[in-house]
């Protein structure tokens, strides 16, 4: 690989290597993940025993999938150019929406998740627009928006219910139903998956489909890439933004309803810490935390390997505790691989 | 000359001004735009170039004197609404998104489609395809449309820029100190392209602050210093040295001599 810098004379053509297969590998975002995912499999499958069960597999994904299908939104926004430090407790307050405007109007659930659809994108809406009309950096305004939800999340629940848990719903119409498509299991060969896991690739693949070839993708890319570059040539940065937003409040409506569901109450003081999960789970993807480089499949290539590490150590028995650790050394390292990996297939021009 | 007065301009300022507060940055500037030719705006750093560029290309709006397209007098509103009657623009530093490959360069903002409802999707082979034979008409031969724009030089940068606004059928061209930041050679290239921009028909409006390579291509010159015009001539109204003179500061630039001159 190093001859392709060093020794830019003696290949034939100055931009030859950039059409080659290994030189198109190179400049995949996903490959640094990719590579420490494989590592880290390996690493559990000794150290750990039985983690390559089948059963094993299953926990791994689950746990896998709770946090890929916010780290999809979320990579988006940061190829975007974007932070969202609500991401977090708006999954609880998705929960906490559709549960309550259940329970205290005795409606369909559905009507609950309905409406907790809308309060959830609205706050999207909100953190979209506030930063694109304040021109304040996003780290700032969502902020903002993360505390005052951490703060509405335990406030409301108490007001409502006197605790810090919601009512059950179990026994409310429409649950069963609302349980099948948020949280149920299915079964292959004999192994029970998640649903959440289908919610996951699902997006996967959806985000990739408007990433790569639709004109939104190219706009997602350019307005985190340079913005006045982007706004100059005609593309709506403002409706892109706030379309990022809502996309990142669609997931955590999604993981909402799930954590709904799952159960059939909700605690209010959930979800707090986990926007810095997803935000890792994307730059361990390979998405460049200053926007405009980055894909939807790293992403759920860094979720995969916080589901790994996660569940690795429980099954190697080892303290949890270290899971943090893990988690802080694999960022590093993937950052700087991604970073190495980038600077190699963009001098080799 | 005169045929030139009888046809409608492309773009026409008229005594065109823009306050920022209470700061001027533009006061009475008056330019016109042809089919066929280059109108050179030069002038010093904080000349009111840059606020000149804003305004034709639709980012700003000016608050005095009339600016008129192809004779209708308006007032832009976004720079969409510039390409749109077929102003495009192209900044010298600002024209692409270095991380993208290049033909997604080439088309951002003006993707063409394929396709109806969830699965219209952007048509990357007519994308990569129109991308390659554009660039190999300004003499740029690309194996790989698919490389980051930001590990091309800063001249097939330009280019590339000054490509796309052709292929989207611009009629007036604005280009921002296009040469600034390159070296001789690269220079000559690109203001190669310019003129190989006019000969297709295009109006240009070449923002420099470089005389010499204003009057290689130029047919008219506006000179700006502090905001106002100091200066509108076409190519046969003067030479290349007094346009050097004017552009220097004129008497400043004797003043100077005089002051350096060693006792």
């Amino acid at each position: 690989m190093s001859t392709t810098t060093s020794t830019p004379k003696a290949a034939a053509g100055k931009r030859a290597p950039h059409g080659s297969p290994l030189h198109k590998l190179l400049a995949r975002p996903e490959l640094g993940s990719v590579v420490g995912a494989v590592a880290v499999l390996v690493f559990f499958a000794f150290a750990a025993d039985g983690f390559l069960r089948a059963s094993s597999l299953s926990t791994v994904l689950y746990a896998s999938s709770t946090i890929g299908i916010m780290a999809v939104p979320v990579a988006l926004l940061m190829i975007g150019g974007e932070f969202d430090l609500s991401a977090g407790v708006m999954v609880t307050s998705s929960a906490l929406v559709s549960s309550m405007f259940s329970y205290q109007m005795t409606a369909n659930v559905w009507v609950g998740v309905g409406v907790s659809l809308l309060v959830t994108l609205a706050i999207g809406a909100f953190n979209g627009f506030m930063l694109t009309r304040t021109k304040l950096p996003s780290f700032i305004i969502t902020l903002g928006t993360f505390l005052m939800l951490t703060g509405m999340n335990l406030g409301f629940t108490k007001l409502i219910d006197d605790t810090v848990s919601t009512k059950t719903i179990g026994d409310m119409e429409g649950f069963p139903a609302a349980h099948a498509v948020f949280a149920s299991t299915f079964s292959i060969g004999g192994v029970d998956f998640k649903v959440t896991i289908l919610w996951w690739l699902g997006l996967v693949a959806v985000a990739s489909w408007i990433l790569l070839r639709t004109r939104t993708g190219n706009w997602i890319f350019a307005v985190g890439g340079n913005q006045e570059a982007a706004r100059a040539v005609g593309v709506p940065v403002t409706r892109t933004k706030i379309g990022l937003y809502m996309g990142v409040a669609l997931g955590a409506w999604i993981s909402g309803q799930h954590l709904l569901f799952s159960f059939d109450a909700v605690q209010s003081g959930e979800g707090v810490g986990n926007e810095l999960i997803y935000i890792i789970a994307a730059v361990i993807g390979g998405c460049l935390i200053t926007g405009g480089y980055g894909s939807a499949v790293g992403s759920a290539v860094g979720a995969l390997l916080f589901g790994m590490v996660s569940k690795g150590i429980v099954f190697a028995e080892w303290n949890p505790d270290w899971f943090k650790f893990f988690l802080g050394a694999m960022l590093l390292l993937a950052t700087l691989l991604n970073a190495w990996v980038r600077k190699r297939a963009e001098a080799a021009k | 000359m005169t045929e030139t007065e009888a046809r409608t301009a492309l773009v026409e300022l008229s005594d065109v001004s823009k306050h920022y507060g209470t700061v001027r940055a533009l006061e009475g500037v008056s330019l016109e735009v042809h089919a066929g030719e280059i109108t050179c705006v030069l002038g010093d750093n904080g000349a009111g170039k840059s606020t000149l560029i804003k305004i034709i290309s639709g980012l700003h709006r000016h608050d005095g004197g009339a600016l008129s397209v192809e004779g209708e007098e308006t007032r832009l509103s976004s720079p969409r609404e510039a390409l749109d009657r077929g102003i495009a623009t192209v900044y010298q530093d600002l024209a692409v998104v270095g991380l993208m490959p290049v033909w997604r360069n080439f088309f951002l903002g003006s993707e063409p489609t394929k396709g109806a409802g969830p699965f219209k999707r952007m048509d990357v082979d007519l994308m990569r395809r129109t991308t390659h034979e554009a660039l190999l008409r300004m003499g740029i031969d690309l194996r790989d449309v698919d490389q980051p724009i930001g590990t091309l030089s800063g001249g097939e940068r330009q280019c590339v820029a000054i490509a796309r606004a052709v292929h989207f059928g611009a009629k007036v061209l604005v280009l921002d100190e296009p040469t600034a930041a390159l070296g001789v050679k690269q220079s000559g290239v690109v203001l190669k392209y310019v003129a190989a921009a006019r000969d297709q028909g295009l109006g240009v409006v070449l923002i420099t602050h470089n005389p010499h390579h204003a009057y290689l291509v130029g047919d008219r010159f506006v000179l700006l210093r502090r905001g106002a015009m100091v200066g509108n001539h076409t190519r046969d109204e003067i030479t290349l040295d007094e346009l050097t003179k004017q552009m220097a500061g004129g008497g400043d630039l004797d003043a100077l001599v005089h002051e350096l001159k060693r006792g």
